[in-house]
């Protein structure tokens, strides 16, 4: 966390358009009977960031995995840059496209090398040429601070250099909008202040995010704003200072008490 | 030891009272690893008498392998006759032969004389050179291909899938083959050759329209679907008038056909067809589409529940009985159908148990770039399943490598088919056993060699490092 700090962020510089990136209006999903989301509404702008916290099983990974419809839902709205999800392949395509997604598990492709994964998309998806992928590529595993492991494989590498390739590949498509789905739960300690560096800077560079994470000094240093859910409902959305300092849900009170 | 006691010394006459150094300043040189851990001895000690229970079994083994050993080795080598042209080269003094009473051995000269006939059954002399031809493409195209390194892989890939069966397949007929119409019926258009491509229009139009109900049905466009059934028609298309074109070749009918030729056929064809259709099950039985998923389910459960040998009979004395009048269709391209369905259904399963051990996360990935399905399919799903379920692909290949021995039940004169009608012959009365070592010789070179491309290609194709 102090490491956090010595980089943090300027707010007051933060350019936060007027433009909506994701806009989520009373959505609600069940899992068979379970209600794991439950009237949802989250609005998010172009560069901002948010980072979404809460006790485990309330349902905010399954958030973030509606906006790119990993997880379907059953009711309500949700539009990602002017796209709305529904069954419609094509607009699940596009939408896909222009959302990164980082993992826990970072789910990089094993039997493809690092700079494979990272081009593959640009290729079939987004149709460039293989020099072209190439150079873009290895400009971002340059930037991930990774790029002499290029022609290894993935299993060569240890948790946070993994992870620095998956945003690497998820930068690689041009996102307009990245997810991150606990980035740094899987890592050992010494790993996570590596990868929550390279967010730091996609931060600085104003990139739109919505992060779901544990990381406290993160969310204090790099959010716009907090979302605190438990039991699929969304309790608290709030900038951090007054979130960390005074949250108003007795359910938030209880979890900072336990996090911090 | 000597060194350390030096050095204690040392500190003793320094100080005049025994000091241990916690540091030491020499190392000791390694000594030279025991006996029992190099060289032959070594080995021999820890491979085959660890212990008195171990010492045992290999006294055991050894004692088998005396009483067994000189016996196939005398009768297949050293008592061996090598040369000869009947019967009489092979026998003792007792049948009027020239060896000693009590001969035993093995009567080569026997294969030899027959040889031609393993190799390509009744195949007529003149056109010989046709199979040994289509023989010498095959090995030429698929050695190159399965060598990693050898050059112009795109090349030889389209050679063995395209060109290399479309020119066997005419070499070995001899092509010139006749088509009539299929689907219409005669009151509409007369039997002709015309008919026939009007029918093949019409049936492409059909599966397009079928191949579109089924995009539309996932959701998806259809025009990418449709051009490529439209292509592959047309390719069809291209092989089905170049096999009715009169090269001039004289036309040797299946029946005549024989031997390991029949053997390589029958197998090769199976497995070219068995492992896409294998894969396209498989993936049809984990469709989330309930009509794909239980026409799959139906395929793998009817063909895996049934017994090759049924399946050929069926094909071969009953389909006749339930098609029109007229209509026939060739033996062995029944039987070709019947082992390619049949060894898909048990391929369909190995792929299934390779795509289940594929973790969600590596979908999710692939979804999260925005690869559409067949995309994930192709560069991230299959190539990792197929990788992993590598064992069990080869060995329904080699299952069904050895199958097609089956065939001779209905009367396709594979080697086996080829070893009775042989021994039926006079000249080399009771001389059986060799026919079955040198069958099952063959049979094994072929399915070793799958065995051990197959491990280095798992070797090669590792990549994650478990």
């Amino acid at each position: 966390m102090e490491a956090i700090a010595d980089r943090a962020i300027d707010r007051s510089q933060m350019q936060v358009s007027d433009e909506i990136a994701i806009q989520i209006s009373q959505m609600n999903k069940w899992y068979g009977q379970f209600h794991v989301l439950r009237d949802i509404d989250l609005t998010v702008n172009r560069g901002e960031r948010i980072v979404i916290a809460g006790p485990s099983g309330s349902g905010k990974s399954t958030l973030i995995r509606c906006i790119n419809r990993l997880e379907e839902h059953q009711a309500g709205k949700i539009v990602v840059d002017g796209t709305e999800l529904s069954s419609d392949l094509k607009n699940i395509d596009k939408v896909r496209s222009e959302v990164g997604m980082v993992f826990q598990h970072f789910n990089l492709f094993p039997h493809k090398t690092v700079l494979e994964n990272v081009t593959l998309a640009q290729r079939v998806v987004r149709k460039r040429k293989p020099a072209e992928a190439e150079t873009k590529a290895m400009a971002l595993l340059t930037k991930v601070g990774i790029a002499e492991k290029a022609h290894e494989y993935p299993s060569r590498l240890s948790g946070g250099q993994q992870q620095r390739v998956a945003i690497a590949r998820a930068l690689a498509m041009d996102p307009k909008v990245m997810l991150f789905d606990e980035p740094t739960s899987a890592l050992d300690p010494e790993m996570v202040g590596e990868v929550l560096d390279v967010m730091q800077q996609l931060a600085r560079e104003g990139m739109t995010m919505a992060v779901v994470t544990h990381e406290m000094g993160f969310a204090r240093e790099v959010a716009h704003r907090v979302m605190f859910m438990d039991a699929g409902k969304v309790l608290e959305d709030a900038p951090p200072a007054e979130f960390f300092t005074a949250p108003k849900e007795p359910r938030a009170q209880v979890f900072l008490r336990q996090v911090l | 030891m000597s060194d350390t006691d030096s050095q204690t010394a040392l500190y003793r006459a320094e100080t005049g009272a025994l000091e241990i150094a916690f540091v030491r300043e020499q190392m000791t040189k390694p000594m030279p690893a025991p006996a029992s851990e190099v060289g032959v001895v070594g080995w021999m000690r820890k491979n085959l008498f660890d212990g008195w229970f171990n010492t045992l079994l290999t006294l055991f083994a050894l004692w088998i392998l005396y009483l067994i050993l000189p016996g196939i080795l005398n009768f297949n080598f050293f008592n061996a006759v090598w040369s000869g042209t009947d019967r009489l080269a092979c026998s003792d003094v007792n049948q009027g032969g020239e060896l000693y009473e009590g001969w035993k051995g093995a009567c080569w000269p026997y294969i030899g004389a027959y040889f031609k006939q393993f190799i390509f059954g009744r195949y007529p002399d003149a056109e010989l050179w046709r199979p040994i031809l289509v023989l010498i493409m095959f090995f030429a195209g698929l050695i190159p291909m399965l060598i990693p390194s050898a050059p112009f892989k795109r090349e030889n890939i389209i050679y063995m899938l395209g060109i290399f069966p479309v020119v066997a397949f005419i070499l070995l007929t001899g092509g010139n083959l006749n088509y009539n119409g299929f689907l219409l019926p005669n009151a509409i258009m007369a039997d002709s050759a015309l008919k026939f491509w009007v029918d093949y229009v019409l049936l492409t139009a059909v599966i397009c329209g079928v191949v579109h109900f089924i995009v539309r049905g996932m959701d998806g466009d259809s025009r990418r679907p449709i051009m490529l059934t439209i292509f592959a028609m047309a390719l069809l298309g291209i092989v089905i008038f170049l096999s009715s074109i009169d090269f001039g070749l004289r036309f040797v009918e299946t029946p005549q056909w024989g031997g390991f030729l029949m053997t390589l056929v029958i197998a090769v064809t199976g497995i070219a067809a068995s492992l896409p259709l294998g894969i396209a099950l498989a993936l049809g039985r984990r469709s989330q589409m309930p009509v794909v998923k239980l026409l799959s389910v139906i395929f793998i459960e009817f063909w895996r529940g049934v017994p090759l040998i049924t399946v050929l009979f069926m094909s071969s004395v009953m389909l006749p009985l339930f098609l029109p009048e007229g209509v026939t269709f060739d033996k062995l391209l029944r039987a070709l159908i019947g082992v390619a369905l049949f060894s898909a259904a048990y391929m369909a399963e190995v792929v299934r148990g390779g795509l289940q051990a594929i973790p969600k996360g590596q979908y999710e990935g692939a979804q999260a770039l925005g690869l559409a399905f067949w995309q994930m399919m192709n560069l991230v799903v299959l190539p990792q399943a197929l990788k992993l379920v590598i064992p069990g692909i080869v060995n329904t290949f080699i299952g069904l490598f050895k199958d097609t021995t089956l065939v001779v039940f209905i009367g396709i004169l594979d080697p086996i088919g080829r070893a009775s009608a042989i021994r039926a012959t006079s000249d080399w009365q009771g001389i059986y056993w060799e026919l079955f070592i040198f069958i099952g010789a063959v049979f094994w070179i072929f399915c070793f060699s799958m065995s051990r491309y197959s491990m280095h290609l798992e070797r090669r194709l590792k990549t994650d490092h478990r």
